[in-house]
């Protein structure tokens, strides 16, 4: 939090007459928090610049000129300072202040969501003054007000203490609601006409220290007495936020913030904090179906696993694949990856859906943490998609390194985002271009025109770069392009600076955990490939462990459109809506000869199963998640599924017994038993080190440098060392995927009469998470297609007309409308929103995506 | 009577009609001050302004020459700011210089801008005074087409930038630090010093020095005429002359330019030169030292000199150079409450002592007024000032009261001194004039006003 770079040096300060030990630069407030004295507070807030306007902290500060009242939350401690948090003076301040807070504080604490968990009743009791001396009428204001869809406000309630404005404008950069007014008419809201659309907006809620601010999602819905509690992680996306998952008779009804200091510290996106209304969604499957007849009707679990053994046993190996797995814990997709390479046999594993980058990239190339990323002063390279809509929480991290910490951002995209605001330099380049960008990055300069950027941004953008320490953010800005253009980018950092650490910005749930636990192509749990570990997983009790590299996603899904796919597990995967290209996820689906989903919804892609296996969810399981990091945190198990819904790796554990193996996994803490035992890359992950205390921020250190990895060929001999010693103590482990520069196509040249496709998500989709979250279902927009301003007179429409615009693998007609922030000769769309969809036009075999505007 | 008519410093072009005219300006010496600094070294110039000791006359009377000494040393760049946001309750003093020699004010920001090396001044002038905006903004059109503004300043290699702001009317505006924040185009409220001294960290976070209207106008004379000739005038503690602006219950209220620290109350209030005694022959009551936030004085202390070294240790201060005087046909409770409402009004909102403390205030006062008060409500005045402004409270000390003086300035739980600053006006009322308060609370009506 401090901005301080010098070493702290420990200093002595006399708080209540006992001497205490403190550090240069902290405040007095958290020097004495530390040391056993609370200080009452309110508009502090250990993540935020301190203001000291509530004056609630003040106290007697003796700095050798005489004690005088001063805001503890703003002065930092001093060698020598004398503190009395406790003499007359000070207790008839902060006497005086509660009263000042409590005249004007309506005392509907009966019917407020805060009472029993609010700042302001517990301050009182134990500080404030016994009864009101104030008789005169108090301020009104018209009860609550929506500031957005999702936050009320009750300016009555309300004490002015500057948290929420504060996150708004210095933490989340969306100054929407502002003090206006003055003096006691003072009111927090926001401006005519500018809702307080915010993605950040629910963690102004957790930190109002009254309950002028509430969410839709929880008001009314309970007394914090009655609520139950269980520290997890959040799976929305992928950054990995510590959450307290709340619940009372078994519903979900509320996530709050956990503040740990390497991940979120304490704050949560919109989505991620209230999408748990899909969790408690009416609409959940409550148990398994099958397609009798044609049609898909419930059946008994019984009959539901063995139609889907029936339809496994009767395929080859070869062709059984396996698509998704984001959604489950490590622990389930290690399960399912034991079914699927050890049991069954077959390598066309992928747990991604084309959007992702190649596992042995994201694995491979030296990995950073987000603190690496985000640390003061550093420079980070942005080869990512838009953080704030697919990474909300790394957004706010990034975006205080920038503002607070002096960190630089160079940008590299199709596209300006929010980032952009933040960042030193944004170069905008021609989609699929950023290889050939980055190659001119680390030349240093440019002698004309690469990928559509000028010399002159090359040359300032490699000068910044060039100051050294820098991190990488990798991910995929455009899913209208392949990913061949940021891998090319990463291959020719990586081969010119190998030191350089690289962040994923691969944003589906435990994606990480999936890829760690063997769910892609040519891999086995543990970071290691099918033949650096097959013969350790053979003598491990696999029988069968594929011999040949498999299919990834997309090959997947064009096998299975070619007829060559007799079974298609879909694990929480539901590639008709998700797939950038969705006319080949159709044909797909059409073409298995049996699909089986394993999802919590009936989605796009499960109605057209043959077996639904109804799947518990985030809150209902018990496990492991992994997040960008390679970050090992628990989630919590805090209610139970709909109806028989069952938890991913029992299913796995159940087919595989009726396909004739025992897997041997009998629950989460004994499969991360297993892991941790068998991963190479997995040693130190123990159910022990898990729950530590220092395993509440999640494991992440060790993982790959202190895991003993073998020497390739040791251990591969028959005859080796027995299987069942446990890690670390036990046999030298197969090597973990190093990094080698996969073969990348380069993109074509530019077509003179064509717009090059960029293609990005948002937030607020047309997901199952959001659309079966009664608070976010509404938050989407609609789809339009954006083009430079300087392209609409070539193209010869006009603002807010209706175009077509036509790929080589479809059409669509959208409503267009100029945006500076797309590049020209780019034409940018959105997935996944309501209106015409554009995944249509989205070729995903090809490097980038040409499309032709005309009129309509 | 001590009334020594000394030649006036600042207001000698007050009383032409276009004395705010760039050729009325240059043919009465204009800009002869700052050409005599440009020949100077700029440390030379600022050691002349600390000889001459002159203290800052916007409220807490500072020496200029030392506060701009404050600026550390190789920080740049470093800013000028003009605090023309005159509007303490009673004065008036500033506009005045503004509307009738704004070249005068101009000469003084160049020359300070040339001491401490700051290449951009702010002027920021308070929203209300329409006139004094229009004739600044002529004037810095006319200096700079003149080339005293601008780029290598009449041939030297010093340059400077003038930038005129009005503000949006807030009294708070006035403390320096919420002047910064509002000319950073924030809500005008201020911040906490520390850490937040302006001559450290200031507009921008850059060092800059925040100096009054009167004070930056006494340099082009200090230049000229030397600071030997300055200190000669006034005491050694408050030397050079000050403009007082009397209002209230005097036959003729304005504004008056005399010597500092020799002149004393008794003669501006009573010197046919000045205001010339109390209206339609009534007595003097009580009267108000430096503003609305002064504490108040008796007749008694009628005889103590206008020099803050004497004031300030009294219980009081000479603040802004108001002094406001209430005759004995005063209700001192509606005063009281009229001063009250002001800052309740003028309070930012920024932390809770001030914003909801002088607002209970208020409508404790008004409750009383509307004959609805308790007689509890005294002493509960009392307890809410003293949550904003800790005992003791500045008072001063009279031959009827048993206590001793309290010297300012006050403590304070709240950022700024506009929250204690209520306090001046109850503290000193209640002591004072108890009796007419117990008359309001007990039998809601005003008892006859007896004199003092």
């Amino acid at each position: 939090m401090s901005d301080t770079q010098a070493p702290a040096e420990t200093i002595i300060v006399t708080v209540n007459g006992k001497e205490i030990e403190a550090e240069t630069g902290e405040l007095v407030i958290e020097a004495a928090e530390r040391n056993g004295t609370y200080i009452p507070r309110f508009c502090y807030h250990p993540r935020m610049e301190p203001v000291g306007m509530c004056r609630m902290c003040v106290v007697e500060i003796d700095t050798g000129r005489g004690p005088a009242l001063q805001p503890a939350c703003m002065i930092p401690v001093a060698p020598g300072m004398v503190v009395d948090t406790e003499s007359e003076v000070t207790k008839k301040a902060q006497d005086g202040v509660l009263e000042f807070l409590l005249i004007n504080h309506p005392l509907d604490c009966p019917v407020c969501d805060k009472g029993g968990e609010c700042p302001l009743q517990d301050q009182t009791l134990s500080y404030g003054p016994g009864e009101s001396r104030f008789v005169e009428e108090k301020r009104h204001f018209e009860k609550p007000i929506m500031i957005s869809d999702l936050v009320a406000l009750d300016r009555e309630r309300c004490i002015l203490c500057d948290r929420c404005t504060r996150f708004a404008s210095d933490v989340a950069g969306d100054t929407l609601i502002h003090f206006q007014d003055r003096g006691n008419h003072t009111q927090v809201n926001t401006f005519p006409d500018h809702p307080f659309a915010s993605y950040f907006s629910g963690n102004t809620v957790q930190i109002c220290p009254v309950g002028a601010l509430t969410a839709t999602p929880y008001r009314f819905k309970a007394r914090p007495w009655d609520l139950d509690q269980a520290e997890s992680t959040c799976t929305s996306c992928a950054v990995g936020c510590r959450t307290l998952v709340q619940s009372s008779r078994n519903e979900i009804l509320r996530y709050q913030g956990v503040d740990v200091d390497p991940v979120n510290w304490g704050w949560l996106c919109d989505k991620g904090r209230f999408g748990f209304g899909s969790v408690n969604s009416d609409e959940r499957l409550d148990g398994p179906l099958a397609r009798r007849s044609g049609a898909l009707v419930p059946v008994p679990w019984g009959e539901a696993l063995s139609t889907a053994a029936d339809a496994l046993r009767a395929a080859s190996a070869d062709k059984v694949a396996v698509l998704g797995g984001a959604r489950l814990t490590n622990e389930s997709a290690y399960a399912w990856a034991k079914l699927a390479k050890g049991v069954i046999g077959t390598d066309h594993v992928d747990a991604q859906l084309g959007d992702g980058l190649p596992a042995e990239v994201v694995l491979g190339l030296p990995r950073a943490t987000i603190d690496q990323v985000c640390a003061p002063g550093g420079t980070v390279l942005l080869l990512a998609p838009d953080l704030k809509e697919e990474l909300p929480v790394l957004f706010l991290r990034l975006r205080h390194a920038v503002v607070r910490d002096g960190a630089t951002v160079v940008e590299l995209g199709s596209r300006r985002t929010p980032v952009s605001e933040l960042a030193a330099v944004t170069l905008l380049h021609r989609p699929g271009a950023a290889g050939e960008v980055v190659r001119a990055l680390l030349a240093g300069s440019a002698t004309q025109e690469v990928g559509g950027v000028e010399p002159a941004a090359i040359a300032e953008a490699a000068a910044l770069l060039d100051r050294g320490d820098v991190t990488v953010v990798l991910g995929r800005s455009n899913l209208a392009e392949s990913a061949d253009g940021v891998v090319a980018a990463a291959s020719a950092i990586h081969a010119a600076h190998p030191e350089v650490r690289f962040l994923s910005a691969l944003r589906r749930g435990n994606v990480h955990g999936a890829l760690d636990m063997g769910l892609a192509p040519g891999l086995l749990p543990g970071r290691t490939t099918l033949e650096a570990a097959r013969t350790w997983y053979r003598r491990r009790g696999w029988p069968a462990v594929p011999t040949a590299r498999g299919h990834d996603a997309l090959a997947i899904l064009e096998a299975a459109a070619g007829g060559q796919v007799d079974v298609l597990v879909l694990l929480g995967a539901d590639p008709v809506a998700d797939f950038p290209d969705t006319e080949l996820a159709t044909r797909a689906l059409a073409g298995a000869r049996a699909v089986i989903a394993v999802d919590r919804f009936l989605t796009s892609s499960a109605q057209h199963a043959d077996v639904v296996l109804a799947a518990a969810g985030a809150s209902e399981v018990e496990g492991t998640t992994t997040n960008i990091e390679g970050r090992v945190s628990r989630v919590a198990r805090k209610i139970t599924p709909p109806g028989t819904a069952r938890d991913d790796w029992m299913l796995a554990a159940e087919l595989s017994r009726l396909l004739g193996t025992d897997l041997g996994l009998e629950s989460p803490a004994q499969i991360l038993e297993e892991i941790a035992a068998v991963a190479p890359s997995h040693a130190g992950i123990t159910p022990a080190a898990v729950d530590s205390a220092s395993g509440r921020d999640g494991l992440v250190e060790g993982i790959v440098e202190d895991a003993p990895a073998a020497a390739p060929g040791e251990e591969r001999e028959e005859g080796g060392p027995p299987v069942d010693v446990p890690a670390p103590s036990g046999p030298a482990r197969p090597a973990v995927v190093t990094f080698t520069a996969p073969a990348v196509a380069e993109a074509p040249a530019v077509d003179a009469y064509s717009l090059r496709l960029v293609a990005t998500r948002k937030l607020y989709d047309l997901g199952t998470d959001v659309q079966h979250a009664p608070g976010l279902a509404g938050l989407t927009s609609d789809t339009v297609l954006r083009l430079h301003p300087h392209d609409f007179d070539r193209l010869g429409v006009d603002p807010g007309t209706v175009v077509t615009v036509t790929a080589a693998t479809g059409s669509a007609n959208l409503p267009v409308q100029p945006d500076l922030g797309v590049g020209r000769g780019a034409a940018a769309v959105v997935l996944h929103q309501p209106g015409p969809q554009v995944g249509a036009l989205i070729d995903a075999s090809a490097t980038v995506t040409e499309v032709r505007v005309v009129k309509t | 009577m001590t009334v020594t008519n000394a030649a006036p410093i600042v207001s000698t072009r007050c009383g032409l009609d276009d004395g705010h005219t760039l050729d009325v300006y240059l043919a009465t010496g204009g800009y002869d001050g700052f050409k005599a600094a440009l020949a100077k070294a700029p440390t030379v110039v600022g050691d002349e302004v600390k000889a001459a000791n002159l203290l800052g006359r916007g409220g807490a009377g500072f020496p200029a020459g030392t506060k701009w000494g404050f600026c550390p040393p190789g920080v740049w760049p470093r800013y000028l700011v003009v605090n023309g946001d005159e509007s303490e309750p009673g004065t008036y003093k500033d506009r005045l210089l503004m509307e009738k020699d704004p070249h005068q004010l101009i000469e003084g920001v160049l020359i300070a801008c040339y001491a401490i090396g700051a290449a951009q001044a702010f002027l920021y002038v308070r929203g209300e005074m329409a006139l004094a905006q229009e004739r600044i903004a002529q004037a810095l059109n006319d200096a700079y087409a003149a080339g005293y503004i601008g780029k290598n300043i009449l041939g030297s290699e010093f340059s400077v930038d003038v930038v005129l702001h009005w503000g949006a009317g807030a009294y708070i505006v006035g403390e320096e630090t919420a002047l910064i924040e509002s000319l950073e185009g924030n809500r005008g409220m201020p911040r906490l010093k520390p850490p937040f001294f302006p001559a450290a960290k200031g507009l921008y976070l850059q060092p800059t020095v925040v100096n009054n209207v009167e004070t930056l106008a006494n340099l082009p004379w200090i230049m000229t005429n030397g600071s030997a000739a300055f200190t000669k005038l006034g005491t050694e503690r408050a030397p050079g002359t000050r403009l007082f602006a009397i209002s209230g219950h005097v036959k003729n209220p304005g504004v008056f330019e005399v010597e500092y620290g020799v002149t004393t109350f008794r003669d501006l209030i009573y010197a046919p030169l000045y205001c010339g005694g109390i209206r339609d022959g009534n007595e003097l009551k009580a009267f108000i030292p430096g503003g609305g936030s002064a504490p108040w004085f008796l007749p008694e202390h009628v005889d103590m000199p206008l020099d803050p070294s004497v004031v300030g240790p009294s219980g009081s201060m000479l603040g802004s150079g108001a002094i406001v005087v209430m005759d004995s046909t005063t209700d001192v409770v509606k005063a009281c409450w009229r001063l009250v409402r002001f800052y309740a009004r003028e309070s930012c909102g920024k932390c809770t002592p001030c914003r909801e403390g002088t607002s209970w205030l208020e409508k404790i006062l008004a409750r009383l007024l509307a004959g609805e008060g308790r007689p509890t409500d005294l002493d509960l005045l009392l307890d809410v000032v003293d949550n904003i402004s800790p005992a003791p409270f500045p008072k001063a000390k009279t031959e009827a009261g048993d206590w001793e003086a309290v010297p300012f300035p006050y403590k304070k739980t709240t950022i700024c001194d506009l929250g204690p600053s209520v306090g001046s006006p109850i503290v000193s009322a209640l002591l004072h004039f108890r009796d007419e308060f117990e008359s309001y609370a007990n039998r809601g009506v005003p008892v006859e006003v007896t004199l003092v």
